[in-house]
């Protein structure tokens, strides 16, 4: 395709856009708090109090955060060959019956730090065996990814109550969800890392998967850009036909992607069922799976930005929490239609200010060629 | 006679849980002909049906309620044309917003402005739709066979019903006997030569998506005004994606869309009456397969299996006039 805009220096791209897009989209929301008759500036002050105002605070804001990660990195992985997996929702609740499995199986024989890799493997195999299917279907038969994953998710959500109001359900319980994990199925507390900033953690879920998020954005990272494979996923997201020349298998690169997408996203159900409930409930995955696709879009699909991005959508869940309780009026649905503003004007509208910025670069530049140049 | 009653029953219920199905994949089929792929479906059927019940409840008015619906739902319509034609963004992604910021709205200004958690206050008399009679319904009921099917299945629907099922041939003779409809389906499949003929692609578009907005909005004041009397938080249920489902099903064509709709609604249909009675041979099917096989059965459609889904093939694509 065409790149009709001008090139912009790296800052102004990676940094000053997203965070235009992003002023924009919380002006919209500010207008919304209007609306319901509140004050705006009153609820970001709750926001902000709410998501880091104390340690406790902290730890659910880094504690959703994980989730997004992982949520956001499957979706980004998947931007980079140029496919949009709407699925990551869909992977990680399936990717869930692999941690269950793996906790109902050892919890009671084993202790946490042999659970949790077995748990690992089995979330990454079921996560991505839910993306096989779509991954294949596109490669091999066509239809659209977009329309088989929305389809997935639908299918994952009735199977998995059938799953669970059918067989994973203890028998004699009348809640929908496994029965609660003993000591292995329990993952350990970073409350060690945040008393190192001396900070208390309280009764927060933050928990090691925040660990092993890190560890897969940095292995998104490698994978994208220094590897054989990364090169050849950017290569077909960029330009299908320069990927067919030269000899890139499109079919294969579709399946695989899809596969990293999934396992990525299944990973994520670690996080809630490990790390908070100790059991796997209906719904769990609560839209992480979405909310990843606006964190990948903000984070520009780089594992660098999708943990800021992650940070703040985990700040924007945890706070949203105390703006409901301080303001009523704003319940958490105010997160949701922030969510949608953000993949609306850094997503959809992303070009929207871009020949504005561009303009004023040029100008600037014509004013003052060296300082452009340095700047550059 | 039994078996019989169940039958109608069963149809009847069909219908009714049809019409926002057929209004909706009408919807996607205008902006999908012309290009413009629409997966916020849910969202503007979201947006009109609480519009719909807002305004309804506040004037009293039904057909201020059809209106507000059309309003809310055009002008969601024109932001996804904006994003998606004009900026040429990803039509996809902007769909995927609206469908998140409409849900939150809905939830967070109905609370604010009505305090029934999410809900609209309940409509009756002047300010929801009424069911029509035939004539003679009454009368033909003790009739055998034909009389349940006059009195229960053909007569007693809501205004709206009779309306999606007029729209099929209506939206049939727009796209496939007007100039309006020729263009429409050109744009969606090669906008270049539209565009060497003297037509503007960027209007043209923007007219399919507000036919969507128009189709979209009715759909939503179904479901508020009609089905249901007033607007509960989330009541599209995936209906936006069942209908997207629907217009891929039927291969992107009006009379297919009406029966792909119809099969859809009779499967959730059957899927509540089935809750806990097994089926004669089958024995007990799970309801969450009757629910998933929508979904199913398109993905197999899509893969190929049953015939073959080609979409419009400029959809997806902005259009960029200098190449």
């Amino acid at each position: 395709m065409s790149n009709p805009y001008a090139k912009l220096p790296a800052w102004a791209e990676y940094g000053l856009i997203p965070l235009i897009n992003l002023v924009v989209a919380f002006l919209v929301a500010g207008l919304v708090v209007l609306l319901v008759g509140e004050n705006p500036l009153k609820a970001a002050y709750h926001m902000i109090n709410g998501a880091f105002g104390r340690g406790e605070y902290i730890g659910f804001t880094l504690y959703y955060a994980t989730t997004f990660i992982f949520t956001g990195l499957s979706v980004a992985v998947a931007f980079h060959a140029g496919l949009f997996n709407i699925g990551s929702e869909g992977q990680a609740y399936i990717g869930g019956i692999g941690v269950a499995l793996a906790c109902l199986w050892l919890d009671k024989t084993m202790p946490w730090f042999i659970v949790f890799p077995v748990a690992m493997f089995g979330s990454i195999l079921f996560g991505a065996l839910w993306a096989f299917l779509p991954g294949w279907l596109q490669a091999k038969r066509g239809s659209h990814i977009v329309i088989t994953t929305i389809m997935f998710n639908f299918i994952a959500s009735s199977l998995m109550v059938y799953l669970l109001t059918r067989v994973l359900k203890p028998l004699g319980s009348m809640a929908p969800q496994t029965r609660t994990f003993a000591e292995g199925g329990q993952l350990p507390k970073l409350d060690w890392l945040l008393s190192i900033f001396g900070l208390d953690i309280g009764n927060a879920p933050f928990n090691i998967s925040f660990l092993l998020a890190i560890l897969a954005a940095f292995g998104v990272w490698v994978l994208i850009w220094r590897t054989k494979l990364g090169y050849e996923m950017r290569t077909m997201g960029h330009s299908p036909s320069a990927a067919r020349y030269a000899g890139i298998s499109e079919p294969r690169i579709t399946i695989v992607v899809m596969m990293i997408s999934g396992g990525l996203a299944g990973m994520m159900a670690l996080n809630p069922i490990m790390g908070e409930q100790f059991r796997m409930q209906l719904d769990f995955v609560q839209g992480a799976g979405f909310v990843g696709i606006a964190v990948a879009l903000m984070g520009r699909s780089h594992p660098a930005g999708i943990i800021p991005a992650a940070i703040l959508f985990g700040m924007l869940y945890q706070g949203g929490a105390e703006i409901a309780f301080e303001m009523p009026a704003i319940s958490r649905d105010m997160i949701v239609i922030i969510q949608g503003l953000v993949i609306l004007f850094a997503g959809a509208l992303e070009n929207m200010f871009r020949p504005a910025i561009g303009r004023g670069f040029a100008s600037f530049g014509q004013r003052f060629p060296v300082a452009a140049q340095r700047g550059a | 006679m039994d078996f019989f009653h169940t039958i109608i029953a069963l149809l009847e219920s069909t219908i009714r849980v049809s019409v926002p199905l057929i209004f909706a994949a009408l919807a996607g089929l205008f902006t999908e002909r012309a290009g413009v792929f629409d997966i916020g479906l849910e969202g503007k059927m979201l947006g009109a049906a609480f519009a719909a019940g807002a305004v309804a409840a506040v004037t009293g008015s039904v057909t201020m309620g059809l209106l507000a619906a059309v309003l809310i739902s055009v002008l969601l319509s024109l932001v996804h044309g904006y994003a998606s034609i004009t900026q040429r963004g990803s039509q996809i992604v902007s769909g995927v917003a609206i469908n998140f910021i409409v849900a939150g709205s809905t939830v967070i200004l109905g609370e604010a402005w009505f305090r029934q958690g999410g809900r609209t206050p309940a409509l009756s008399g002047d300010a929801r739709f009424q069911t029509i009679e035939f004539p003679f319904a009454e009368e033909m009921r003790g009739v055998p066979i034909l009389g349940p099917i006059y009195s229960n299945l053909l007569s007693g629907h809501f205004l709206l019903t009779y309306v999606a099922f007029a729209m099929v041939p209506i939206s049939w003779w727009i796209l496939y006997r007007t100039r309006f409809g020729l263009r429409l389906r050109a744009v969606g499949e090669n906008p270049g030569a539209v565009d060497t003929a003297g037509i503007s692609v960027i209007w043209m578009r923007y007219r399919a998506v507000i036919c969507c907005g128009i189709l979209c909005g009715f759909a939503g004041a179904y479901l508020s005004l009609a089905m249901s009397a007033g607007f509960v938080k989330g009541m599209t249920a995936g209906k936006g994606y069942i209908a997207l489902a629907a217009l891929i099903f039927a291969k992107w064509r009006p009379f297919n869309i009406m029966l792909a709709c119809l099969l859809f609604g009779f499967l959730d249909a059957l899927a509540i009456r089935l809750q806990g009675n097994p089926l004669p041979i089958i024995g007990q099917v799970p309801v969450q397969l009757m629910q998933a096989l929508p979904y199913i059965l398109t993905v197999i459609l899509l893969a190929g299996f049953i015939g073959k889904a080609i979409p419009p093939k400029a959809g997806g694509i902005p259009y960029v006039k200098e190449r």
